[in-house]
């Protein structure tokens, strides 16, 4: 028996490696955060420690986090699996999510940094009507983190029956809802700060683990890119190493990639938990900073992942990754096994599941910080909370949200949801950033604009996409029974993310009402000087 | 209603948008921002259509294994760090000092006002 047949057959058994040892690595990770998180979390006392972690994070360690947060368990292990399967394609995806922070780097977060002060909300609503404005930002922000949320749920449920070993919906389950739980318990005791210190250890972690055997892959191909390529097309066919093998089957699905690079490039830098990362340094400067660590970060994973995919699609090949407990994702685990046996498989499963962990955090305390501060705070209680009462309805909906996405969790087990992380995107590149593009940039832009677009660019998204061949009409659909699919393409930017972007136009240039020329002054002087921004809270 | 994010209005902000300084922060910015946006978003649409549309050329072998494809995705890659890196010197050298200015001015004036 050579070794291909060593992993295939410990593949077919769903035992690859230890799994008590991939649970005592993944143990460790939570013990040793657990106490950084504990000691952290001393000096959250106000809004802008629980929010923002007292603004007192560095460039470095906030691009770090960035780095962690956006990192998620798809772009890790999806890309390396559509590589190792597909090619040259997935190697595209991975494109549009490093050039996207481009975006974000130049046009949205040292203005947002100056403007705002805990959420999306607060830029947008800052010369416009507030209620209305902030209703329609949170409602945008809830949306973006629901589907975010629910998809890397659906994911730890796959990553369980691959890395643990446990097939029957019981076990997974439990395990949905321990890794829940664990979510719930850093980001209420932890806040922001908590939040921060996760996800930068996973970072590091997972950055790390992915250097290592792209080093280790290279060495066995002689440190020659082009001799693993020959290799990878050995296995694969020559086609692996050019573009069309996923999207190029016809014109639709090309129309189709085209439409979801437009929705990758323009979400990133409407992401509201991507956002709010800016407001957890003291200066504009810093979040210059992060996000060209966030960049270095990114692009430098997103090289190893190439290597890594089509490390696996040679040394594994495709056939086997298909056929293994959980699909595509198994490429990264298996040619972990390949290369280092149980040990390297222990360290990147711990780290798999650390990146579900960091990921739902971050989602979770930005869905928890826009609805207590834009809906509870500014829109119920009209902006007067009372002492402590937005850092307690954050709380409160910290653990709501967490339940939600336990119960979400396991509902959505084995359903074929990969589709909400393109939603997500989607949603965030046609309702958020035509307006936060608009507000920053536009002196004209009107409430009525920042309202049509924001819910024109999340309607047009989801409506599209209910419609689509995702959720139903074919046997990979959500609903495999049946058909009212009318919308050809799976992925709606191409439609909703123009159209957010004129909505805004039409609904400022069609409306009567001048917002106050004196406010728009101050936001811009304010934006693009610093002057009056929130200033780190010091202890 | 009150705008938390927003400071009490002791200084009149309509006059420091019209100063001479402020005007020219804001162009700096905007024309450099702007136009390397545009160009950005171009070069990465350019290699998403011809990726889509054009994979005869992509698959053209230049050396070795590697093709036009994989040099042009990599020069993703080196775009987005050169452009980085260039934006980053661009506002350390051009636009951070500019605007300390403008923000100490403005502190001054309203230390007085208080």
């Amino acid at each position: 028996m050579n070794r291909t047949d060593i992993i295939r057959a410990a593949a077919e058994s769903t035992e690859i490696g230890n799994p008590i040892l991939n649970i005592s690595i993944f143990g460790a990770f939570v013990l040793v955060t657990l106490v950084i998180v504990l000691r952290a979390s001393r000096n959250n006392k106000t809004a802008a420690d629980y929010y923002a972690a007292g603004r007192s994070f560095t460039g470095p360690q906030n691009g770090t986090a960035i780095a962690g947060d956006y990192l998620s368990a798809a772009s890790f292990l999806g890309i390396c699996g559509a590589i190792a399967i597909n090619g040259y394609d997935g190697f595209l995806y991975s494109i549009g999510f490093l050039v996207a922070w481009l975006v974000a780097l130049l046009l949205v977060a040292e203005l947002m940094r100056n403007t705002g002060k805990f959420t999306m909300a607060d830029v947008l609503s800052f010369r416009l009507k507030q209620r209305p404005v902030r209703l329609a930002a949170a409602t945008t922000t809830l949306a973006v983190c629901f589907f975010y949320l629910l998809a890397q749920m659906a994911g730890a449920g796959g990553l369980v029956s691959l890395l643990l070993g446990i097939n029957d919906q019981v076990g997974q389950s439990v395990v949905v809802a321990v890794v829940g739980a664990l979510m719930i318990l850093y980001v209420l005791v932890g806040g922001m700060k908590g939040t921060t210190w996760v996800q930068i250890i996973k970072a590091v972690l997972l950055i790390a683990g992915a250097f290592v055997m792209t080093v280790w892959v290279l060495a066995l191909h002689g440190f020659n890119l082009s001799e693993l390529l020959g290799a990878a097309a050995s296995v694969g066919g020559e086609e692996v190493l050019n573009p069309g093998k996923q999207y190029g089957v016809s014109d639709l699905s090309r129309l189709d990639f085209v439409s979801l690079a437009l929705a990758l490039v323009l979400g990133t830098a409407g992401l509201p938990h991507v956002l709010m990362r800016f407001y957890t340094v003291p200066t504009a400067r810093e979040a210059r900073r992060s996000v060209v660590w966030a960049i270095w970060l990114i692009g430098a994973f997103y090289l190893f992942t190439l290597v890594l995919g089509y490390g696996a699609g040679a040394l594994i090949g495709a056939d086997t990754i298909t056929s293994a407990p959980g699909g595509v994702n198994s490429a990264a685990p298996l040619l972990a096994f390949e290369l280092g046996g149980p040990l390297l498989l222990g360290f990147i499963s711990a780290v798999a599941f650390a990146t579900i962990l960091a990921v739902v955090a971050g989602l979770t305390i930005t869905a928890a910080a826009s609805f207590s501060h834009d809906v509870y705070a500014s829109v119920i209680k009209k902006g007067n909370p009372g002492p402590g009462g937005e850092v307690k309805v954050a709380r409160i909906t910290v653990v709501v949200i967490g339940l939600l996405a336990i119960v979400g969790g396991i509902g959505v087990q084995g359903q074929n949801i990969a589709f909400l992380v393109a939603l997500a995107f989607a949603v965030a590149a046609s309702a958020n950033l035509p307006t936060i593009i608009y507000s920053l940039f536009w002196r004209r832009f009107s409430t009525r604009g920042a309202l049509w677009s924001m819910y024109g660019g999340l309607g047009s998204a989801v409506i599209l996409i209910a419609f689509s061949g995702v959720v139903s009409g074919s046997e990979t659909s959500m609903i495999p029974g049946v058909d009212f699919s009318w919308f050809p393409l799976n992925n709606p930017g191409i439609i909703s993310i123009p159209l957010g972007f004129i909505l805004g136009w039409l609904g400022t240039v069609t409306s009567s009402r001048r917002e106050d020329p004196a406010v728009a002054a101050e936001m811009e002087v304010r934006s693009l000087t610093g002057h009056g921004a929130e200033k780190a809270t010091s202890h | 209603m009150s705008n938390d994010a927003r400071s009490a209005p002791l200084t009149d902000f309509a006059e420091v948008e019209a100063s001479e300084p402020f005007r020219r922060l804001k162009k700096r910015h905007r024309s450099f921002v702007w136009p390397l946006t545009i160009a950005f978003l171009i070069w990465y649409f350019a290699y998403v259509l011809l990726a889509s549309y054009a994979p005869d050329f992509m698959s053209t072998k230049v050396w070795g294994n590697i093709n036009v494809g994989l040099l042009l995705g990599l020069g993703q890659f080196v775009s987005t760090f050169a452009i980085t890196t260039w934006y980053v010197s661009f506002a350390n050298r051009q636009l951070d000092p500019l605007a300390a200015e403008i923000r100490a001015d403005l502190e001054a004036r309203e230390g007085v006002a208080r």
